[in-house]
């Protein structure tokens, strides 16, 4: 875990550099050569964090605000549901909203290619998915988008959005980021392709070969850590013997970036620029955001027998959506008043996905045999 | 004289090309000294020696194109051979049947190559499990052995048998095992099948049956010919044939395809014995538990048609007609599965209290597919009661190898013109007989009816039912 | 008709099917340069580097990339180079190319053939002998081949390339240039699924697929001087398998001997017993036999000990020779 009177130091340090870029492009750039000439130490693990929200219109910010609720809202209902008997397992992300929704926001939907692992609840809603679609996963009907009641809970999946099923092995996915981007860059197309995980995830040898894989061949993939401190029980000490997931990216001689992961504008324009490095060519980027789960690892756990209540109290009162809260009302993007109406909107609009999705059919038993192989091979 | 073999030069190459040779006939040669330049699909090298000597002989030229294993060259070998001297190693005397030429048996370097000269130039024990002999062992070993091949397996019946033979209706008893222990195979059953043997019952002795078939009597019929596929539109359906409809269909095809069958039909006046049946079938089914119906009676008087027509209680054989001393009346009995026929033995010896309980048993008994062998073999003469269904007139088949078969019809009333000339309504029953023309002409059957029908007209108050 | 070796209609299909399709691309250990046994040779000149992609040393991102390629529209053939290392991978084909359609009701799928070299005889011991059919015939959502004639290898290469699901192509390493026969001219594909009676014969059948197909039908001519028919079955594809096949070749001899040269124990044979056991059970005229390898770690480098392990024509005789007596 990183220890929290770090940030604040280093946020400022790379928020003074991108204060004095004009422009959301500029900064990218001005940053990018930060990074070619500012030798290993300041490229592979500088904290990026800005104290303006350039390349986010106000407007845009209010939704970005309203998509991070919105993530909140379900994953609070999925522990209250099962709680309450009506599905069998949660496993959620609370606290993540600011590195997920700053990242997908920095991704076009249905154009770059999204392989989120299963706490992204944020990245997906981002992207467009609705709360509908992800309480009918959730809860396992046949209408649901990702897989019709076949997998567990937050397997997100939807093709029209270019995100990609997964599975639940850790760290599996990361392989399939290079052999998408391959396929965009060989066909010359612009896609990027962002593949998230934890950082338990960075212990596997899919995380090796995957980054190196598309070192080597230089492709378009952001590898994006949501560096929450803790694989289930297990903190960062015991998955790796460096301090940050970014400093990996020395290993591959790619660019490792850390961001304060519940500051949404860094965390946006952080991405905002990598995304933009990976369309223009230059190879794959390994994005850390540092952020903490306030929940347990999913229904099945107690989160007590492994960290203190003072911690996690700590860490509350960074909440991100508190963050980006206040940001907003002091850039005058919010009232307390729209603050009030959006939150009314929002519960209702989970409200009725819940009531949809209970009352939405069950798949039908025999289906199970459905989907094996292609119909009629 | 040593001969030197192509080697294998890389996993999956099969034959290498001889680009050069580096050595000429007459060339001394040391230990690792390059031979010639081999090309293969995978790698291209020099093969070293691996004897000192003197080349004998190139056996391929440059430019060939030779498999794995194939002599190359003759080496002269002088006095420093390598401390232990390869032996030659011949193809083993066992070796596989499909051994190729070029597919190495002990060495790596192919049939009956040398070792190369930095591996311990000792020859490799012969290959294994060639056993003494000459028998290979397949693994797992003695899997046959855990099936009990040892010993006398003549009465030990495999899957496959046991449904030839019961398709085929076969005494194994017959049948002469050629397999493992006088083991009978499937084509054991299949040679006897086609033989023809299976169809000729031995002389004077009765076929064997099988329980729940329809008949009391086994004879091998011959196998169905293959009709051409029955056109099935949608809709249609194919409702798989059970063994008691399977064997219905083959008993009642032999029937029609041996015996040359006439028909006859007299009518009977049950009036009097319905009226008797009438007075006493209450106290009857208080005493015996079971119902007096007409069909005691009827096989009551046939036993009597019978007696005095012993002809009719027969079955034709090549040898000759073979009379049947005892009666067994077989009874046909409707059930689900289809028609079964039990049989009542000893049925002359009965009184119609007993002919009564004996058939309500069968029935009973057929109904609920209870039926031991014993009762549905040995039949000699069948009774059918087709009345039961409605009918007035039928024409069954006989079953063979009986004679014939009786059928009575529905008992109506009707208005009869009796002996005074009087208009009377009367309680008629038909029965009609088919038979084997092969075995008993028209005047036979005319005397049998004339008796049964006599018979039946006589039962009245004064008949004892025990 | 032209003669061919089967790595040569391996390498027929792969190349005629990429000249037709810019989607398919190959990618493994050593590709560029033709690959250890010869497999892509001349594809780096006819394709080109983005289609004929040299990989790094690790099995699961040559399936993991190409599962990726196969997500985002292309064709991919990931060459895994020797069977006996295709495990690191198994995460991915087991928990993601054969369960992507599955797992997400039909909406991504995964077009990918895994081509590798299987099976012994060839001095390669524990390490490049193995046979793994029966693990990966075991997953649903993946298709297992395993042809045994240059004619099918090229037909079904083609197929696999063309199929909708993840293929597993294993090809016999033995029968890459032992096996030389005529294929048919033209554009043309073998079924994935079908089972081949490679000789028909009323005595005895014999389930076998790869190098043991042709060690069987050698038997099968050994035998038959000695009067026994012998028919043989070839399977070609395990999964899916042609259960019609077997059971009427099963029924028709009543007695089965199953061949196959991996471990006895659980061995792919094991399921053809099983169905044929179930199935076929009263045209049944004597146990069925199977004939396999022994229960060590496949196998043995020292010849006397691999030939110990390997089944051949003359272990496969002396079994037919046991049944046809029962």
């Amino acid at each position: 875990m990183v220890k929290a009177t770090e940030r604040p130091t280093k946020s400022r340090k790379a928020a003074a550099r991108g204060n004095g870029a004009k422009g959301r492009s500029d900064g990218a750039k001005a940053r990018s050569d930060g990074a070619k000439t500012g030798g290993a130490a300041q490229s592979n693990a500088a904290i990026a964090g800005v104290a303006s929200h350039i390349g986010l219109e106000n407007e845009r910010l209010a939704e970005l605000y309203r998509v991070m609720l919105t993530s909140r809202l379900v994953q609070d209902r999925m522990f209250v549901l099962q709680r309450q008997g009506r599905a069998a397992f949660a496993i959620t992300g609370q606290g993540h909203e600011a590195a997920q929704v700053g990242t997908a926001a920095a991704l076009k939907p249905g154009f770059d290619w999204v392989i989120p692992y299963y706490r992204d609840v944020g990245v997906c809603l981002t992207l467009g998915m609705t709360a509908r679609e992800i309480m009918l996963d959730f809860l396992a009907r046949a209408e649901g988008p990702c897989s019709g009641g076949r997998q567990m809970p937050t397997h997100w999946s939807k093709r029209e959005l270019n995100i990609v099923s997964g599975s639940s092995p850790v760290g599996t996915q990361i392989l399939h980021a290079p052999g998408i981007a391959w396929a965009s860059k060989i066909r010359g197309e612009k896609a990027v392709t962002a593949v998230f995980f934890g950082e338990g995830a960075t212990s596997t040898g899919e995380f090796h070969e995957g980054l190196n894989f598309a070192a080597i061949h230089k492709l378009p993939v952001i590898f994006v850590c949501e560096n929450n401190g803790y694989a289930i029980s297990e903190s960062s000490e015991k998955q790796m013997s460096v301090k940050h997931v970014a400093d990996r990216a020395k290993g591959y001689d790619i660019e490792g970036i850390m961001v304060d992961g519940n500051d949404l504008i860094a965390v946006y324009q952080t991405m905002a620029w990598l995304v933009e490095e990976c369309r223009n060519g230059r190879g794959p980027k390994l994005l850390e955001a540092k952020t903490y789960r306030i929940v347990p690892h999913s229904s099945d756990d107690d989160d007590r027998r492994y960290r203190s209540r003072e911690e996690l109290a700590d860490w509350m009162t960074r909440d991100p959506i508190d963050r980006t809260k206040k940001y907003l009302i002091d850039h005058g993007a919010l009232t307390e008043e729209q603050d009030a109406e959006v939150r009314e909107q929002v519960d209702v609009e989970v409200k009725e996905a819940v009531a949809y999705a209970l009352g939405a059919p069950m798949p039908e038993p025999e289906t199970a045999l459905l989907h094996v192989y292609a119909e009629g091979v | 004289m040593t001969t030197i073999t192509m080697p294998q030069l890389g996993e999956s190459v099969s034959e290498g090309t001889i680009l050069k040779w580096l050595k000429a006939e007459g060339d001394d040669v040391a230990i690792d000294e390059s031979l010639c330049e081999v090309e293969t699909e995978k790698v291209n090298t020099e093969i070293p020696s691996p004897y000192e000597g003197k080349i004998a002989k190139l056996l391929v030229a440059e430019g060939e194109t030779v498999k794995v294993g194939v002599p190359i060259i003759e080496i002269t070998e002088s006095g420093a051979a390598p401390a232990a001297a390869p032996e030659k190693v011949a193809a083993p005397a066992a070796a596989s049947a499909g051994q190729q030429q070029g597919e190495e048996t002990e060495t790596f370097a192919g049939d009956g190559a040398a070792p190369p000269a930095e591996a311990p130039a000792v020859p490799e024990p012969r290959r294994e499990p060639v056993a003494a002999g000459g028998e290979v062992q397949a693994w797992p070993p003695g899997q046959m052995r855990s099936n009990g091949a040892g010993g006398d397996r003549s009465t030990r019946y495999s899957p496959a048998v046991l449904r030839l033979a019961e398709e085929h209706k076969l005494d194994l008893s017959r049948v002469k095992g050629s397999g493992a222990g006088g083991r009978i195979t499937r084509k054991d059953v299949m040679k006897f099948v086609d033989s023809g043997e299976a169809a000729v019952a031995p002389a004077g002795t009765e076929p064997a049956a099988t329980p729940a078939t329809p008949v009391a009597e086994g004879q091998e019929a011959p196998p169905a010919a293959a009709a051409a596929p029955a056109p099935q539109l949608e809709g249609d359906e194919i409702r798989k044939l059970s063994a008691t409809r399977r064997t219905i269909g083959e008993r009642m095809r032999q029937s029609i395809v041996e015996q040359p069958q006439a028909w006859m039909m007299v009518e009977v006046d049950m009036t009097e014995l319905a009226r008797y049946r009438q007075s006493v079938k209450d106290q009857f089914r208080e005493r015996e538990g079971v119902d007096l119906t007409f069909l005691p009676f009827i096989v009551k008087a046939t036993v009597q048609g019978l007696k005095d027509n012993p002809l009719l209680n027969s079955q034709w054989t090549p040898d000759g007609i073979l009379v049947k001393k005892d009666i067994n009346i077989g009874v046909a009995v409707s059930t689900e599965e289809g028609l079964i026929v039990p049989v009542v033995r000893a049925a002359d010896g009965k009184s119609i209290a007993g002919l009564a309980q004996e058939i309500a048993e069968l029935a009973r008994k057929a109904r609920i597919r209870k039926l031991a062998l014993a009762d549905v073999t040995g039949g000699t003469f069948t009774v059918d009661n087709t009345g039961a269904f409605g009918s007035i007139a039928s024409a069954p088949i006989v079953n063979p190898p009986q004679a014939a078969i009786l059928s009575s019809e529905l008992i109506v009333k009707r208005p009869i013109v009796m002996p005074d000339d009087s208009i009377a309504v009367r309680h008629m029953m038909n029965m009609c007989i088919s038979f084997d023309h092969r075995v008993v002409d028209g005047a036979d059957i005319g005397s049998f009816m004339r008796t049964v029908k006599e018979r039946l007209q006589s039962f009245g108050a004064d008949t004892p039912l025990y | 008709m032209a003669e061919r070796s089967v790595i040569e209609a391996v390498r027929d299909g792969m190349s005629e099917m990429m000249a037709a399709d810019e989607r398919i691309f190959i990618l493994g250990e050593d590709v560029q340069q033709g690959g250890v046994f010869r497999a892509t040779e001349g594809f780096l000149d006819k394709f080109g580097p983005q289609r004929v992609v040299d990989t790094p040393l690790a099995e699961a991102s040559i399936v993991g990339v190409a599962i990726g390629a196969a997500l985002n529209g292309l064709l991919p053939i990931a060459e895994i180079q020797f069977a006996d290392f295709i495990h690191p991978a198994m995460d991915q084909i087991l928990s993601e190319a054969s369960r992507l359609r599955y797992r997400s009701v039909g909406t991504w799928t995964c077009p990918l053939v895994i081509r590798t070299p299987w099976g012994g005889g060839i001095h390669g011991a524990l390490y490049h002998s193995q046979s793994i059919e029966s693990i990966y015939a075991h997953i649903p959502g993946l298709k297992v081949v395993t042809p045994a004639f240059p004619e099918d290898y090229k037909g079904m290469i083609k197929s696999a390339i063309e199929d909708p699901d993840p293929v597993l192509f294993l090809e016999h390493k033995k029968l890459y240039r032992s096996i030389k026969t005529e294929i048919p001219e033209g554009d043309y594909r073998t079924p994935i699924g079908p089972a081949a009676v490679r000789r028909e014969g009323d005595d005895v059948t014999i389930f076998a697929y790869g190098l043991m197909l042709h060690e069987s039908l050698k038997a099968a001519e050994e035998v038959a001087g000695e009067g026994t028919n012998c028919e043989v079955v070839d399977l070609r594809c395990l999964r899916p398998l042609d259960k019609e096949t077997i059971l009427s070749s099963a029924k028709k001899t009543g007695k089965v001997l199953v061949v196959y040269e991996d471990n006895l124990t659980g061995g792919f044979g094991a399921e053809i017993v099983a169905i044929v056991a179930q199935e076929a059970f009263e045209y049944l005229d004597a146990p069925i036999m199977r004939l396999a390898g022994p229960d060590i770690p496949t196998m043995p480098y020292a010849p006397p000990l691999e030939h110990f392990y390997m089944p051949d024509a003359a272990k496969i005789a002396a079994a037919i020779r046991e049944l046809a007596a029962y």
